[in-house]
């Protein structure tokens, strides 16, 4: 006997992989800065595995040589400059490799407490309510008109300058970053803690522990991601501006450093256009990349701003 | 406005500088580091007078600046000051006073702010308000996309690239410097000419680090007031697009671009205060890097005070202004 046997359309099951590709091209500010990122960390690996660091500080390599990248002529390599070299003798390349993870590891730790900080206190404050929401509120109202970086010119040199280390930049950046954060926090929750599903979880009696991390917390994650990410931008940003006007540490070949070695030895003047130049275009992807980033990620939590065009 | 309202803000401006120079106040006094012990450290080494001597020196500096005193009168002593605007005395080039370097300086920082503030903010909204703005032809709605790109790029590194592709490689400007070496200043139409030839770099980086932040919130607040029912309105009752565009669409949306130009401004002069100091202009930003090159305290203190009270203060100003532009909001 013949059965009519219906061809039901197959279902494909994108795998996640497909997905999240289709995400990114929809997504295009995404995509690219995530792009980006990963260029930058592919750079910093590469370097990290070929290149020895110890010379990214003075007097490991000849100085002032210009980048042998385009130089292609035997006697070019046996130095192996492919970025060329600065003023103290440090080789551009290794410094760039070590002041990229540097930088990234200043802006993780600044941007990763920042985050935790500001999601603990604005949640607590939106959440109870009360004086110490009146409270926290007060202080971020009174700090925001502040400059930040004006306070943390006075943090950074009131420290001595040979106890500044990498770490210090991420503290300096982070005692003073987590305004931010706490307002988008509070007022997140303060709208969501609203809205029927934690009302129906309440009459359900479902406690506070289960409201703030069943309920809310899940729906806060774009905007905490969000959050995390325009933190690391303030990480970056801050310290870079702080090295840049030398009250970075002095040792380390961070890239704001390197800026300010160049700036302070004249480097144009001079002629050695490749020893600020290196450091700058790195620091113009990283922070573009992580601009186009948030703005995908503004993007991925509120649906309605979504590509309007 | 009401009195009370006015008294509300100024309160609110007298609490953010009192919060200011307090933290500024407190965090040098947390570190073990002594300004004065230091400034004469270096120039005992320097040669000049004996380790004993030093001790004297410091200790009747102490007492000149009374810091011998216990922590909470220097406090009151210090608040009294600041209201006053005494900001103390420069250690490095005694005996002049930090307000006399700020007012040598400040012509400098004031101008280069001044332009390239109203110039991006005016550039950046007409931009972002055309791109949103679905009549304007497509070659002037994608004029801000270039703009957009730089959104992320802070001033300081845009300079860095001006300096090195107009001023090294082509030799268009010069390198730096407020004027050209070998010229005395005076008020004639040459030497102001070559002042401002020597800005054009710096307002041109402060511009294009801050031009695309304004389009995009521009762009987003187009978009919003497109939908609504006023301009409807005026679409069907058949007025001119120019008529709509300027006193139905950019009117409205730019009342709230008008906040964020307060608060643009904190960030526009930490970017304008390390540009200057790129460049060597004798603006504050490279008397502030000055001092902090040299441990001048005083002098990093009395500047970065005098910063954040400037800031606040116009904060306070654009909050003011804000009611004659907006009508609604003259009731509360």
């Amino acid at each position: 006997m013949t059965t009519m046997t219906t061809t039901a359309p197959p279902i494909v099951q994108l795998s996640r992989m497909k997905l999240l590709a289709g995400y990114l091209r929809r997504n295009k500010s995404l995509g690219i800065g995530l792009g980006i990122i990963l260029l930058l960390v592919l750079f910093t690996l590469h370097g990290m595995v070929t290149v020895d660091q110890a010379r990214a500080y003075p007097l490991k390599a000849k100085p002032k040589q210009p980048p042998g990248i385009l130089d292609f002529s035997a006697e070019a390599w046996p130095g192996k400059l492919p970025m060329g070299s600065d003023f103290f003798g440090r080789d551009m390349h290794a410094a760039m490799v070590r002041g990229m993870w540097q930088t990234a590891l200043i802006g993780v730790i600044a941007g990763a407490a920042g985050t935790l900080v500001g999601v603990v206190l604005g949640f607590t404050s939106a959440y109870f309510g009360g004086v110490f929401d009146a409270f926290i509120k007060g202080i971020c109202q009174i700090l925001t008109p502040i400059p930040v970086f004006m306070i943390q010119i006075i943090i950074a040199s009131s420290l001595d300058k040979r106890d500044v280390t990498i770490f210090t930049m991420a503290w300096i950046v982070v005692m003073l970053a987590w305004m931010g954060p706490t307002l988008v926090i509070r007022s997140q929750v303060l709208s969501m803690k609203e809205r029927q599903f934690v009302s129906v979880a309440k009459l359900s009696g479902v406690g506070n522990g289960g409201i703030i991390f069943g309920e809310i917390l899940p729906n806060l994650l774009p905007f905490i991601a969000a959050a995390f990410v325009s933190q690391v931008f303030a990480g970056v940003f801050s310290s870079f501006y702080l090295a840049i006007v030398g009250l970075g540490p002095l040792r380390e070949p961070l890239l704001g450093n390197i800026i300010w070695g160049a700036q302070s030895q004249g480097a144009f003047f001079n002629g050695w256009w490749w020893w600020p130049i290196w450091p700058a275009a790195a620091m113009v992807l990283i922070l573009s990349a992580l601009a186009l980033i948030n703005m995908g990620l503004d993007e991925l939590a509120n649906p309605r701003i979504r590509r309007t065009e | 406005m009401r009195l009370q309202l006015i008294l509300r803000r100024v309160a609110f401006l007298i609490l953010v500088v009192w919060a200011a120079s307090t933290i500024t106040f407190f965090i040098p006094r947390m570190s073990d580091r002594n300004p004065i012990r230091e400034r004469f450290a270096e120039l005992a080494r320097t040669g000049g007078f004996s380790a004993s001597d030093l001790e004297v020196i410091v200790e009747s500096y102490n007492k000149k600046f009374g810091l011998d005193k216990p922590l909470m009168e220097q406090y009151f002593d210090y608040i009294g000051s600041v209201a006053q605007l005494d900001l103390g005395v420069s250690l490095n080039r005694f005996p002049k006073t930090v307000t006399e370097i700020i007012y040598e300086s400040l012509p400098w920082t004031i101008s280069l702010l001044f332009v390239s503030a109203i110039l991006s903010f005016v550039i950046g909204n007409l931009l972002g308000a055309i791109a949103a703005w679905p009549r304007a032809p497509g070659w002037l709605r994608s004029i801000a996309t270039p703009f957009i790109m730089f959104t992320g790029v802070p001033p300081v590194l845009l300079a860095i690239f001006l300096l090195f592709f107009l001023a090294f490689r082509l030799k268009l400007f010069p390198l730096g410097q407020a004027y050209s070496t070998g010229i005395a200043p005076d008020w004639s139409f040459g030497f102001v000419l070559n002042v401002m030839w020597h800005q054009v770099l710096p307002a041109i980086s402060m511009i294009l680090g801050s031009v695309g932040g304004w389009v995009l919130s521009m762009r987003g607040m187009g978009i919003t007031i497109q939908g609504e029912d006023y301009v409807n309105f005026a679409e069907h009752k058949g007025l001119g697009g120019r008529v709509i565009f300027r006193d139905y669409y950019l009117r409205n949306a730019l009342l709230p671009q008008v906040t964020g130009f307060a608060l643009a401004l904190g960030s526009l002069i930490t970017s304008g205060s390390v540009v200057e100091s790129l460049y060597a202009l004798p603006g504050l930003g490279s008397k502030l890097g000055q001092a902090i090159q040299a441990n001048d305290f005083m002098v990093i203190y009395g500047i970065v005070l005098f910063i954040t009270m400037s800031v606040a203060t116009l904060m306070v100003l654009v909050e003011f202004l804000y009611p004659l532009l907006d009508p609604r909001i003259k009731a509360d």
